[in-house]
């Protein structure tokens, strides 16, 4: 009989036996559950279905994130039901506009655990996997589903192992390194499966860094992503997390379907060229596009390391074209506010927005023109993201976002950050 | 039985920013509005001229992207019933069990048919004909059937439910 996977071991918990393998259906019972600007549609499917109350509101976490403060007087009565549903179910666990994105925000509270299980309602959650947890987004029926039974219907997947050793190079970051993994193994590369890194690399990263990876997975189709947990990660929730967890790991003997290896060494900053996140170039060939837009934020790239990496770029510099810096959480933006980060990012000309999703998924807060460019440290650049179909997205780590920002092209920070 | 569908073809990694987008996910609330916007940054065509019966033919990597269940259900509500691609993002493909919309991963076939051709099925049998080509229609778990059999979750809800 051979070891298991982490997904296995995760799920198996989950569903509350003693052991599952790829391939099986189960139900599972997350730990946690959560779901943003959509609780409301989701409400709507829940009241069809006839169920009358969320069962275990205490597991259950909804955050105003997506189109925050309200641009439109639907969004406002969107946000406006959701507040209702809240106080109707009981649900405590809700976040207002302004305090973040989904992710980041159930990140900061510490509400998911290593070893646990959470759902949520937005194909991001594969974020979770940076602190060892199954993390899978679900759809808005199955978010109605989880409500009213506490369950879901899984297919075990198979999962692939990921092994990068080494140490990054001085300004490559973790977005770079998934980007490369999605430009080197395709938009698909992980469909349907757990993805599951090893190696030394990840243990040499910062916690903002590590959450870029299994966030940016979800381009890679990944059903959920996973980092070993160490020491680092026990030691952020101490202080925080309000029980106790047993973090699980992959047997030494479990069953990947492929087994991958990446040297850090190997892996230079890049770019992704419209429209697709798959559709990778090194930094050098993506130079001087021309730019009309840079934008700093989201669940991926838009913590305090994220901010405080543009504002080494922007020092002392002015910015040739508007530079929007959407901080991830309330957290993000006190802490950016205390150390000085955001008084150098508005001196170099940056405009700051409420912490939440911004113009990412083409709300508001920034949609560009037609035919404008942006570079963005975000996910996703597929036709029309950002609300318009004619404007290309270019995306890049942060240090070359905040680069392109005071150029007008597509730009090596390296030049600013010699002098 | 046979049921004969008229095909629509797309190509690899379509994502669910161009079935349906990102910017009205807050906003359009009825079948009616949300099917009209079905594929808007794609194919123009579609809404307009989709009808009851018709099927969706894609290549890899179907319906990538954000977890928007209206990408399902735009195509739904579109009068779409079945899709068929060489392969689904995971997600989506979840949202069309749960939407009571069967996929099919069927590799080649998006490469054999053009949009308009004629895609007769076989369900009982598991194949799929086009011009005398036989495409074989992999099974799926029980539990996945069930779900698809009731027309979705939320009517196997109703049942658990209000015992409809």
């Amino acid at each position: 009989m051979t070891g298991n996977t982490f997904v296995e071991k995760v799920l198996a918990r989950a569903a509350g036996l003693d052991s599952v393998r790829a391939g099986d259906v189960i139900d599972v019972r997350p730990d946690i559950i959560f779901s943003h600007d959509n609780t409301a549609a989701i409400r709507r499917i829940f009241e069809a279905t006839g169920a009358a109350r969320i069962i275990r509101p205490e597991r259950v976490v909804f955050t105003l994130d997506h189109a925050v403060p309200a641009p439109t007087t639907r969004h406002a009565q969107n946000h406006a039901e959701i507040r209702e549903w809240a106080n109707l179910q009981g649900v405590a666990n809700f976040f207002e506009v302004g305090r973040g994105i989904c992710h980041q925000v159930i990140s900061e509270e510490a509400l998911v655990l290593p070893g646990e299980t959470i759902f949520g309602s937005d194909s991001h959650s594969t974020h979770f996997g940076w602190l060892g947890a199954f993390g899978m987004g679900v759809g808005r029926t199955e978010m109605a589903a989880l409500w009213a039974t506490g369950e879901l219907w899984i297919q075990v997947p198979e999962a692939v192992r990921l092994t990068v050793t080494g140490t990054l190079r001085g300004g490559v970051t973790a977005k770079d390194l998934a980007l490369h993994v999605i430009g080197r193994w395709g938009a698909d590369g992980a469909a349907y499966r757990s993805l599951e890194f090893a190696g030394d690399t990840i243990g040499t990263m910062s916690l903002d860094e590590r959450a870029v990876i299994p966030n940016m997975m979800a381009e890679f189709g990944a059903m959920n992503a996973y980092l070993p947990p160490d020491d680092a990660i026990f030691a952020y929730l101490e202080d925080k997390r309000r029980r106790n967890y047993t973090p699980l790991f992959p047997d030494s003997d479990a069953v990947y379907s492929e087994a991958w290896g990446i040297q850090a060494e190997d892996v230079h900053p890049v770019v992704a060229l419209p429209h697709n996140p798959d559709q990778v170039v090194s930094l050098p060939e993506a130079a001087g596009v021309p730019i009309q837009q840079a934008f700093l934020g989201t669940c991926t790239n838009g913590r305090y390391s994220d901010l405080e990496a543009a504002a080494r770029v922007v020092a002392g510099h002015h910015v040739k074209i508007r530079f929007i810096v959407i901080p991830a959480s309330s957290q993000v933006l006190q802490r950016a506010i205390e150390s000085g980060v955001l008084a150098t990012l508005i001196e170099a000309g940056a405009t700051i927005g409420t912490p939440g999703c911004g113009p990412c998924m083409g709300n508001h807060m920034g949609i560009p023109a037609p035919d404008e460019a942006t570079i963005s440290s975000g996910n996703r650049n597929f036709r029309g993201r950002m609300g318009t179909p004619d404007a290309p997205v270019y995306l890049a780590n942060p240090y070359v976002v905040a680069a392109s920002a005071l150029t007008g092209c597509i730009t090596d920070p390296g030049e600013f950050l010699s002098c | 039985m046979l049921t004969a569908h008229r095909a629509w073809v797309y190509g690899d990694h379509v994502n669910t920013d161009v079935i349906f987008p990102g910017k009205y996910t807050y906003t359009l609330k009825t079948p009616e509005e949300i099917a009209s916007k079905a594929l808007e940054d794609l194919d123009p065509a579609f809404a307009a001229q989709v009808q009851a019966g018709d099927v969706i033919v894609a290549g890899r990597n179907w319906g990538c992207g954000s977890s928007r269940e209206q990408a399902v259900t735009a195509l739904k509500y579109a009068g779409i019933s079945i899709m068929i691609a060489a392969s689904f993002n995971g997600l989506y493909y979840r949202n069309c069990i749960n939407q009571g919309v069967w996929p099919v991963v069927c590799s080649g076939l998006a490469e054999y048919v053009r949009t308009g051709d004629k895609i007769e099925i076989d369900r009982e049998n598991g194949v799929m004909l086009v011009r005398n080509k036989s495409f074989k229609i992999p099974s799926l778990p029980d539990s996945v059937r069930t779900i698809l059999a009731a027309g979705g979750l939320v009517p196997m809800l109703q049942k658990r439910f209000q015992g409809a």
